[in-house]
């Protein structure tokens, strides 16, 4: 791709999902990678073994599990570094451990997802069936920020600013593709720099922590939720993100996430050329989640088409964040480890618009 | 009577311990606790815990410390040790944590050679839930799930042992006891010197559970001394 040049970098480059979310963390300063083989997210491991050994400030550790890399990404962030992971499908049930760690531990854990169907190792493209996993795995409650880009473009925006809302607010925060995302090779835009903040050491700073995850009492750990719950009810009012598309007017308003998210939007875009009012809510943010900005979504709403790839993971939070703010019918376009694509969902909109 | 000296160290505002009465961690805390006020390396030191009774060392020491989930002490100092290149960093966990939940984790660290210290409690038994059989379980021992001494192998895993098929030349690879004191700190001590020098360290101790064991004071000697007629103590590898 030719492209236009600044500052002697290729702004427009032809990448792979997993190249660019490789991109899009080192721009933000990530230096520290730990993970373990899996289908479709393996290129993000091998390009980082790739960069880290020409950098000597860009650690790297391949090792024995998922479990294990997520917590020597653990160990790094105690010592200040910028330090992520990547995986999918079973990998991901194996980080929620160490992730359960890094929520009590307030630690700015970065991961990317490339979804997988499933269940067990199934498909390796289409799915859209790790969000319940996502947002809520681990034995707690959820305390984590899960971004969803709809496109590889998004992508490079996302995993930069996943680094910036996890050391911000310390929360770990997921950046949920799938495999789409990370093997769809296109041109992106590279030129975009999201500020992040600086990282800083938990340890060897000066102040000794004694950090556990284990309370003596009930008490002890309410009081530790409690504190918790407030902190990321604070954040989650910054934190926040979806787009409403064309819904002000729409009697039929589409919600979907994610690379299913962007078919809904070219798909929109053409039934609007054919008069039908119909619109898209697309969560950004799928932890938390923008209930104000779905119930907007929907004043005028008779119809809400889920679409998503999986059986209702999707569903549930739709119906539950909705469940007093609308009298409309709910279709399901479901499609579980199944791509859907414009054509798909346009079929859904005309039959439902010519009910 | 005066009072018994603790190493500089330890947290005194934490105290009392929070271990049961004839506990092993008690000796061994205070052994490591010396060691580090000895090489004077508390400034640069960081201290991980397992889960199982050594979580009760969270606040035993005016170190930096975090306790993680059940065998995976080892990845995250690894972790920390790779990402902060000047400190110490020494890793503590039973035999259940290291030879059974996190055994792909133990191994690999010594495969890799990992400049970290780790330090494995053996007394035989998952001693925080009560007493199961534990990968150190010995032939007919009896535990809360091997009744009659039933359901026991043969042969229990020897932790340094088994890593002298994984770890570097230069690893240090040893097991001490707390029935010999000196001789235990003296291997605390290598093992920090070789992680010093750019290599993995490991020592295993036999250690007494008489909460567990079911035994008094001098019945709880008798049952450590029949685990060191099991593992031998010494150093296995490394000088």
């Amino acid at each position: 791709m030719a492209g236009k040049k600044t500052n002697n970098i290729v702004t427009k480059q032809l990448l792979t999902g997993n190249e660019v979310a490789l991109k899009g963390a080192l721009l933000a300063g990530a230096n520290f990678f730990a993970g373990y083989p899996i289908t479709p997210t393996t290129e993000i491991l091998s390009g980082w073994a790739k960069v880290a050994a020409k950098d000597p400030k860009l650690k790297f550790l391949q090792m024995e599990d998922e479990t294990a890399s997520g917590f020597a990404v653990i160990g790094a962030l105690l010592a200040g570094k910028k330090a992520w992971t990547a995986t999918a499908g079973m990998g991901h049930v194996l980080m929620q451990d160490p992730l359960a760690l890094a929520e009590s531990y307030r630690l700015p854990f970065v991961m990317y997802v490339g979804q997988r169907g499933g269940p067990s190792t199934g498909t390796v493209i289409y799915s859209q069936q790790e969000l319940t996993l996502a947002r809520y795995g681990g034995n707690g409650e959820g305390l984590r920020i899960v971004y969803a880009p709809a496109n590889v473009g998004e992508l490079y925006h996302y995993m930069q600013k996943a680094f910036d809302t996890a050391w911000k607010y310390r929360f770990p925060v997921i950046v949920l593709g799938d495999g789409y995302l990370s093997k769809t090779q296109t041109t992106v835009d590279l030129s975009e720099k999201v500020d992040v903040v600086k990282s800083s050491p938990y340890f060897l700073n000066g102040k000794i922590k004694n950090m556990r995850n284990c309370f003596s009492t009930e008490d002890q750990l309410v009081d530790h939720l409690g504190f918790m719950f407030k902190e990321f009810a604070e954040a989650s009012e910054e934190i926040v993100e979806s787009e409403s598309f064309r819904t002000a007017d729409s009697e039929i308003v589409i919600f979907a996430w994610g690379s299913v998210g962007y078919a809904a939007k070219v798909a929109v875009v053409n039934l609007r050329n054919k008069k039908v009012k119909v619109g898209l809510f697309r969560p950004i943010t799928m932890r938390p989640f923008d209930t104000k900005a779905a119930i907007k979504a929907v004043k005028k709403a008779k119809y809400i088409v889920i679409a998503e790839s999986s059986a209702g993971h999707f569903g549930r939070i739709v119906r539950e964040t909705l469940a007093q703010a609308t009298d409309a019918t709910y279709i399901r376009l479901y499609k579980p480890a199944e791509g859907i694509t414009t054509e798909d969902i346009e079929e859904k909109i005309l039959e439902v618009a010519n009910v | 009577m005066s009072n018994p000296r603790f190493p500089k160290v330890v947290k005194t505002e934490s105290k009392p311990s929070n271990f049961c009465p004839g506990c092993g961690y008690g000796i061994i805390l205070k052994v490591l606790g010396e060691v580090i006020d000895e090489m004077e390396i508390a400034p640069r030191t960081v201290f991980g815990i397992d889960i199982g009774c050594n979580l009760l060392a969270w606040d035993y020491f005016n170190l930096d410390t975090a306790q993680t989930h059940h065998g995976r002490v080892t990845p995250m100092i690894s972790g920390y040790k790779m990402s902060q290149k000047d400190s110490v960093v020494i890793g503590i966990a039973g035999d259940g944590g290291l030879y059974a939940i996190g055994l792909q984790s133990f191994i690999h660290t010594a495969h890799r050679n990992e400049p970290v210290t780790v330090i494995g409690v053996n007394n035989s038994v998952y001693a925080m839930t009560g007493g199961q059989a534990a990968p150190t379980t010995f032939d007919h021992e009896i535990t809360d799930t091997t009744p009659d001494g039933k359901f026991t192998s043969k042969k229990p895993i020897f932790g340094p042992e088994m890593l002298t098929e994984f770890a570097d030349d230069k690893a240090f690879l040893a097991r001490g006891s707390v029935n010999n004191i000196p001789v235990l700190k003296s291997y605390f001590k290598k093992a920090i010197e070789t992680q010093l020098a750019g290599n993995f360290s490991f020592v295993e101790v036999i250690s007494y559970c008489p909460t567990n064991w079911k035994t008094n004071a001098e019945a709880t000697i008798d049952f450590s001394k029949k685990l060191e007629s099991i593992y031998k103590t010494g150093i296995i590898s490394g000088k």
